[in-house]
């Protein structure tokens, strides 16, 4: 079965949005393009007000990811399993796609009798441990963001270390926002290993907007650009996500 | 998706009665055991018998348990998971959840256990766990999620078993489910792939945990901080050596820690049979001394005892055979 490669985005945040696009809307326009949308809420001695909580639910929702709320301490475990949660979700949809190709249009995973999805399990893991995977990662470096980026980069560290046990490839990249002069600047650029990423959180600056909306749509477009480049090599399977996502 | 409301959405109470889709057998909730990152297990009534119910609305994890515990049903003689009854879905008001019953495994957990029974229990547990995981891994898996939380201590004769296989992988991929303080991806001492090492790890800060409960977190990380800890602990120094070789991925089949842990465990018993007759004569150091050595003397004379002994036999053996010539001799001579 072609799976082609799994696009992520992984935005982590601790609050809501204060400029630009729509969040909401931006996360819903990288799912029609086959990418998934994960939020990760990170909490400190502060809960997150309601409405940034919505907004939180909404994002992944739109994107069809998967979201969680986490205190600091937690977030490595967190950032792992919301990751593979929505991987494994993602080729869940396009097994489930398959089957129904096979069985008939009604017919999902949740129709076979329990005695038969064992088989239909197996491939999921197996697709779950072989397949390319790409994550852009956003964060969130707003002012009150400032105390939690060591835990952050611990994090992603944590996750680099996670996916790289897998046998299928990996690549990451990571970018924060506000930036410097621009709504969103680029940390990191594809790279199967986050190690480099010690030297370069420590250098971050904090500031005052949030403009989550304009991320997500910055990392789209550079998701897009690194497709246009190898257009005429890789295989597209991108159609093949926007509808079983 | 949200999912750390889980817990709210299915909140079955006690006396329901949950009649399987497919397999119609029917389940009476008796009361929560307790509940993880994949869904929540119950005690429940079948045909007047104790069955644990596994749910969760997440129906892959439940058919990912389910392949784990029927191939573990395959390897002979095993009891590394509990045994698996039945696999079905449940069809209530909002929706579906899938489930399967299982054994249920009675008893305290690991660490309760250890509380109980004071820590000269540890090192025969922990000798049971590493037999089960020989076994596991002999099979094609690693355990993965390995804590005290997923030990529980049956008895009447006292003997461990895993109970949640959420995190069983097969060897060679990537571990699937973890808890930080048993990962050796934490303490930054290896990868999250699934091979036999990774389990044995697991074991050590298992040993580990048995003598700090409330466990510890991360600082510097590294086998330095964990050596440090061991130090600090007069249970723990007796395993020392068999714990550092594991937390540093040494150890590649659960046989070899389990040879070495025996070998520690019987030299520390020759030991602590004296010291323990020691104490019982009077604690100071030079009546320590004495004991030893009238212990030395009594020993000495028993052996000397024995050897007159032989002597006596000897000679009663000599005489009966030179005698019985000199009668074969006259014997002939009289012919």
């Amino acid at each position: 079965m072609k799976t082609g490669t799994l696009k992520q985005i992984l935005l982590i945040t601790d609050g809501c949005s204060n400029q630009g696009e729509d969040p909401v809307a931006m996360a819903a326009l990288a799912k029609e393009q086959g990418i998934t949308v994960n939020v990760i809420g990170v909490m400190d001695q502060d809960v997150i007000d309601d409405q940034g909580l919505k907004e939180i639910e909404d994002i992944s929702m739109a994107g069809g990811g998967v979201s969680q709320v986490v205190y600091a301490h937690k977030l490595s475990q967190t950032v792992q399993m919301v990751t593979r949660k929505a991987m494994t979700q993602t080729l869940q949809g396009v097994v489930n796609k398959e089957l129904q190709q096979i069985l008939g249009r009604s017919h999902t995973l949740e129709d076979l009798p329990p005695e038969k999805r064992g088989e239909v399990m197996e491939v999921v893991d197996e697709l779950g441990e072989t397949v390319e995977l790409e994550v852009l990662i956003l964060v969130d470096t707003s002012a009150s963001m400032k105390q939690k980026l060591p835990t952050v980069k611990e994090a992603l560290l944590d996750l680099s270390l996670s996916l790289n046990a897998r046998s299928g490839e990996n690549r990451f990249s990571v970018f924060v926002f506000p930036g410097k002069k621009n709504e969103v600047d680029k940390l990191l650029d594809w790279t199967p290993r986050l190690g480099s990423l010690t030297d370069v959180f420590s250098k971050l600056s904090t500031g005052g907007i949030t403009p989550t909306g304009p991320a997500i749509n910055e990392a789209l477009q550079y998701f897009k650009k690194k497709r246009s480049l190898r257009s005429l090599l890789s295989r597209d399977d991108e159609s093949f996500y926007e509808e079983s996502v | 998706m949200m999912n750390h409301s889980m817990k709210n959405q299915y909140n079955v109470k006690p006396g329901t009665i949950i009649q399987g889709k497919w397999h119609k057998h029917r389940y009476i909730i008796l009361k929560e055991l307790g509940f993880g990152a994949n869904g929540i297990v119950y005690l429940a009534q079948w045909n007047q018998e104790y069955v644990a119910l596994k749910m969760s609305d997440n129906g892959m994890s439940i058919t990912s348990e389910v392949n784990v515990l029927k191939s573990f049903a395959k390897v002979q003689g095993s009891a590394l998971g509990p045994s698996l009854l039945d696999v079905d879905d449940w069809e209530h008001s909002k929706g579906q959840i899938s489930f399967y019953a299982m054994e249920y495994i009675q008893g305290p957990d690991f660490m309760s256990f250890i509380e109980q029974k004071g820590p000269s229990w540890l090192p025969v547990l922990i000798l049971q766990l590493l037999s089960d995981l020989e076994k596991l891994h002999e099979s094609g898996w690693v355990f993965g999620d390995l804590k005290p939380e997923n030990l529980i201590v049956t008895g009447p004769t006292p003997r461990i078993r895993c109970i949640d296989v959420g995190g069983t992988t097969i060897k060679g991929r990537a571990i699937k489910e973890f808890t930080e303080f048993f990962d050796r991806g934490y303490w930054g001492l290896g990868s999250r792939k699934a091979e036999p090492s990774y389990d044995l790890f697991a074991v050590a800060m298992i040993m580990i945990n048995a003598v700090f409960p409330k466990r510890f977190t991360k600082t510097t990380g590294g086998i330095t901080q964990l050596r440090n800890q061991l130090k600090q602990s007069k249970v723990l120094q007796k395993f020392e050596a068999v714990i550092v070789q594991a937390l540093e991925g040494r150890y590649h089949s659960a046989k070899d820690m389990r040879n070495d842990l025996i070998k520690t465990v019987s030299h520390d018993s020759a030991n602590h049979r004296r010291t323990s007759r020691q104490t019982n004569a009077g604690s100071t150091v030079n009546a320590q001394k004495m004991n030893h050595q009238t212990q030395s003397r009594v020993k000495a004379g028993a052996s000397r005892k024995k050897q007159k002994q032989g002597g006596i036999v000897e000679t009663f053996v000599l005489t009966v055979v030179i005698l019985l010539f000199y009668a074969f001799y006259i014997f002939g001579q009289l012919i």
